[in-house]
Parts: C-alpha cells; sequence; structure tokens
C-alpha cells in the first residue's frame, strides 16, 4: 500500500524523514531538504555577497551533496558567492586516489574549479610513508592535523574567504559525545558551532551548512539525485573511538530518530564554569599557525617523523618544544621513549 | 505453497565490501510455504550471500542501524520495514551510512 506524499498530497512518497516523521514524495524532499539548508545558511550570516568559497571536498557522500546543493542555492537565491573545490591528496594509495578521481568527475559535473593540495608537497610525507614509519596506531592523528592545516593552505593559495565543509548533524553529535567521553572541555565548547570566526593568520573561517542535516537524508538526496559519489573506508583508518560513539548513536536514532539532533542541542546549551581552565590560543613560533603551544601540533609531528622519533606529536611532550625549537639535540632517554612504537 | 520469487538485490555506500565488492545480484528466493517477508529475505542473506563480517550487515534480526534500506525506491520505513511482504521482481536496495564522507 504505497504512502502518499503528506506535502504534496499526490505523489508516491519515498521516504520517512527521521527529523520531522514526514513522508514525502522525491520532488517534496529535494526541496525540504534544499530549503533547510537555505535555512541554516540564512540564519546563522554563513556567506556575504561576493566571497570567494571553498568546499573541502572528498569525493565522499557529504562533501558531493555540499557541493550540489551550494551551487543550486547560489544560483536559485543569487547569493552572489564564487564557489571552488578544495581537496587534500594525503598520499594514500588505493583510497585518496581513488576518491580524487570522484572529485575531478565532481568537478566536470558542477562546473567548478578544483584545486587539490597534497601533503607531499606541503609537508614532504605522504600518508603511506607516515604508515610505514609510525605503523597503524597513531597514523590517524597525523593524517588529522595535517588535513586541517592543508585545508588552510590550500585556501590561503586560492584567496578564499571561507571554507566549508560536509559535517553534518550526525557527525556533530558524535564528536559531542566524543568530547564527552575524553573531557576535552575546549573541544565541546566549540565543537557545535557552526562556524568559526578567522582565529589569525593563516586560518580560514570555517562553516558547517549541513550541520542539521542528518546523514541519512543525505545519503538518500545522493540516491536519489544518482550523485556520483566514493565510499570506500580508508584502508588505514581503525579509528575505534569515533566508531563506538557512532554505532551508539545509530543505535539511539533506531530507537528514538531526534536522539542526533538532541544531542547537538545539548552540546550548544552547555555552559562550563566560570574558573575551568581553558588552553590559550596563541601562534606557532615556527609556522605561524594557531596553536596553544609554542609549536603547533603540525610542526611537531612533522620534526618526530623528521627525527625518526614518531611518538614526538603522540601525548603531551611539551616540555620538550624549547629544545625543537632551539634545535637541540634531546637526550638519549627522551629520545628512547619517543622511539617505541608499540604494534 | 508460495511459488519462488526473483529479486533484484543491490548494495552500495560501502555495504557492497561485504558482499565480495559486487553490487548487483539478481537472486531467486525458493518456494516455501509462507510468503517471503523482509525479515526472511535478511535471514537467507546472512545464510547463503554475506562473505563476510556479519555483524557489519544484520543486528539481531534486522539491519544494522545505519544501514538504509529502499524497497522498490521508497524507503522502508513507508512499507513496514520487516513485515513488508516480498513479491516476484521486486527491487530491494541496501546502503551504508556507516563510511566516510
Amino acid at each position: 500500500m504505497p504512502v502518499l506524499c503528506s506535502s504534496c498530497e499526490q505523489k508516491r512518497a519515498v521516504l520517512k524523514r527521521p527529523k520531522t516523521g514526514h513522508s514525502l514524495c522525491k520532488e517534496c524532499f529535494f526541496w525540504a531538504f534544499e530549503e533547510e539548508v537555505h535555512q541554516t545558511i540564512v540564519s546563522a550570516r554563513l556567506f556575504s555577497p561576493g566571497e570567494t568559497v571553498g568546499i573541502g571536498a572528498s569525493g565522499g557522500k557529504d562533501s558531493t551533496v555540499l557541493a550540489h546543493v551550494l551551487k543550486v542555492l547560489n544560483e536559485r537565491y543569487s547569493y552572489g558567492l564564487k564557489l571552488l573545490l578544495l581537496s587534500v591528496d594525503e598520499g594514500i594509495t588505493g583510497y585518496r586516489d581513488d576518491s580524487l578521481e570522484t572529485v575531478k568527475r565532481n568537478q566536470q559535473q558542477y562546473d567548478l574549479p578544483l584545486k587539490i593540495v597534497s601533503y607531499e608537497e606541503l609537508y614532504g610525507w605522504t600518508m603511506d610513508a607516515i604508515v610505514k614509519q609510525v605503523g597503524l596506531k597513531n597514523n590517524c592523528t597525523f593524517c588529522g592535523v595535517f588535513r586541517r592545516q592543508a585545508l588552510d593552505r590550500g585556501a590561503m593559495m586560492l584567496k578564499v574567504d571561507k571554507i566549508c565543509t560536509g559535517h553534518n548533524a550526525d557527525d556533530v553529535a558524535e564528536t559531542v559525545l566524543m568530547n564527552v567521553l575524553r573531557g576535552d572541555i575546549a573541544r565541546l565548547r566549540r565543537c557545535t558551532a557552526i562556524s568559526t570566526a578567522s582565529e589569525g593568520e593563516g586560518v580560514v573561517p570555517r562553516c558547517k551548512p549541513l550541520k542539521y542535516a542528518y546523514e541519512k537524508e543525505i545519503v538518500l538526496y545522493a540516491y536519489f539525485k544518482k550523485l556520483d559519489y566514493f565510499s570506500t573506508e580508508c584502508i588505514y583508518s581503525p579509528n575505534a573511538y569515533r566508531g563506538h560513539a557512532r554505532a551508539f548513536l545509530k543505535d539511539l536514532e533506531a530507537v528514538r530518530p531526534s536522539a542526533i539532533v538532541d544531542v547537538i542541542h545539548s552540546g550548544e546549551n552547555l555552559s562550563v564554569r566560570e574558573g575551568v581552565r581553558m588552553p590559550v590560543q596563541g601562534n606557532c613560533s615556527r609556522c605561524g599557525y594557531i596553536s596553544s603551544q609554542a609549536l603547533c601540533k603540525s610542526c611537531v609531528l612533522l620534526e618526530g617523523l623528521n627525527r625518526g622519533l614518531p611518538k614526538l606529536g603522540i601525548g603531551k611532550h611539551h616540555r620538550l618544544h624549547g629544545k625543537i625549537l632551539a634545535r637541540e639535540p634531546l637526550t638519549q632517554e627522551e629520545e628512547r621513549k619517543l622511539k617505541a612504537v608499540d604494534f | 505453497m508460495a511459488a519462488p520469487i526473483a529479486v533484484h538485490l543491490e548494495f552500495g555506500g560501502g555495504a557492497e565490501l561485504l558482499f565480495g565488492g559486487v553490487k548487483d545480484h539478481q537472486v531467486t528466493l525458493p518456494s516455501q510455504s509462507e510468503p517471503w517477508d523482509m525479515k526472511q529475505l535478511l535471514a537467507w542473506i546472512r545464510a547463503n550471500m554475506l562473505q563476510e563480517r556479519p555483524e557489519l550487515f544484520v543486528q539481531g534480526d534486522t539491519v544494522r542501524p545505519g544501514i538504509l534500506v529502499l524497497i522498490n525506491d521508497a524507503d522502508w520505513e513507508l512499507m513496514g520495514e520487516l513485515t513488508y511482504q516480498l513479491q516476484d521482481q521486486d527491487n530491494v536496495v541496501f546502503i551504508s551510512t556507516l563510511h566516510g564522507g
């Protein structure tokens, strides 16, 4: 027995929306999805006319849907934005090379300029080479820290005013949970923000236009629109902690679909008691990137790789920053701890 | 006895990795006394098609949360989910949302 669309009451409904419980046909769903992203953009004033906006594009479902929807809305509502795709090549054979092929097809399909920056050109290390040195334990730390900075560097090269990323409601809810579980108060406070102001030299403001879009709807939007996206798990990604948070949220969503926005709502409304010590944001004294330490995480990780001490940037070794900056050798005891990679 | 029925199954969004990397499968469900429903189809897929890590596809007697199911291009939540009675030539799509964006 086909269910009719609760909006137009004419066509056959194709999905039940997790956020509202409404049953919609394809056309009404496309419209509702796009309008909600438009509302998010307008109410949070994410963009101003004339801006150049770089879309962080991985070839995956979220960034593909983001690129498509932004292009549609930019035309429908005359945002006056210059959109372009910005991709990072981490240097992961059999994964990123394939997904970048998808981004290159998206560039053609959406007729948007594309810039690819690679870890190899920026840092002199591909992820394949990093994994060879550090193994599969902390590799995601390197990749995550390097990617954040790589997007900024790519954005600077293209003189982009803002970067937007495909983070969806499920991602934000997961991050809230993870920060609670880790006791990371500073990140917990920041992670629900829909946009970041420029935090200083070399850091481009970022925003998440899909912050309130459910993953289910993003996937179905891509499916019904027949968008071309890439969906293979990274060959190096165990990322177990996020995996648990994710599975837990999906279980909650199955019982109570509003769980996702509810967790985001909780995160948004947390207030941190006065007197809780927060890291003070400054700048890296080597590269100038934002950092709460003398050296930014990226520089410390890189120093560790180049010195053959991969654990230098893993865990807390702040007291060694002075020595690194002064290019002083470490003691044998210090080196011994940083070499030991437990596979 | 219900006659055997032919259904088209499609796995996407990374779910195909659990089925030997093959997205499209044309299968024939054998004749049985009761009509086939989605709950039985899932058990049949698990017994006959799943090649690895079944826990990434099924959980209890349903799909793992995070896997979307479409029956003839409509969300199975509109079709009775596990109780939907399959018809000959039905098209069932499983899309994993658990893979990276």
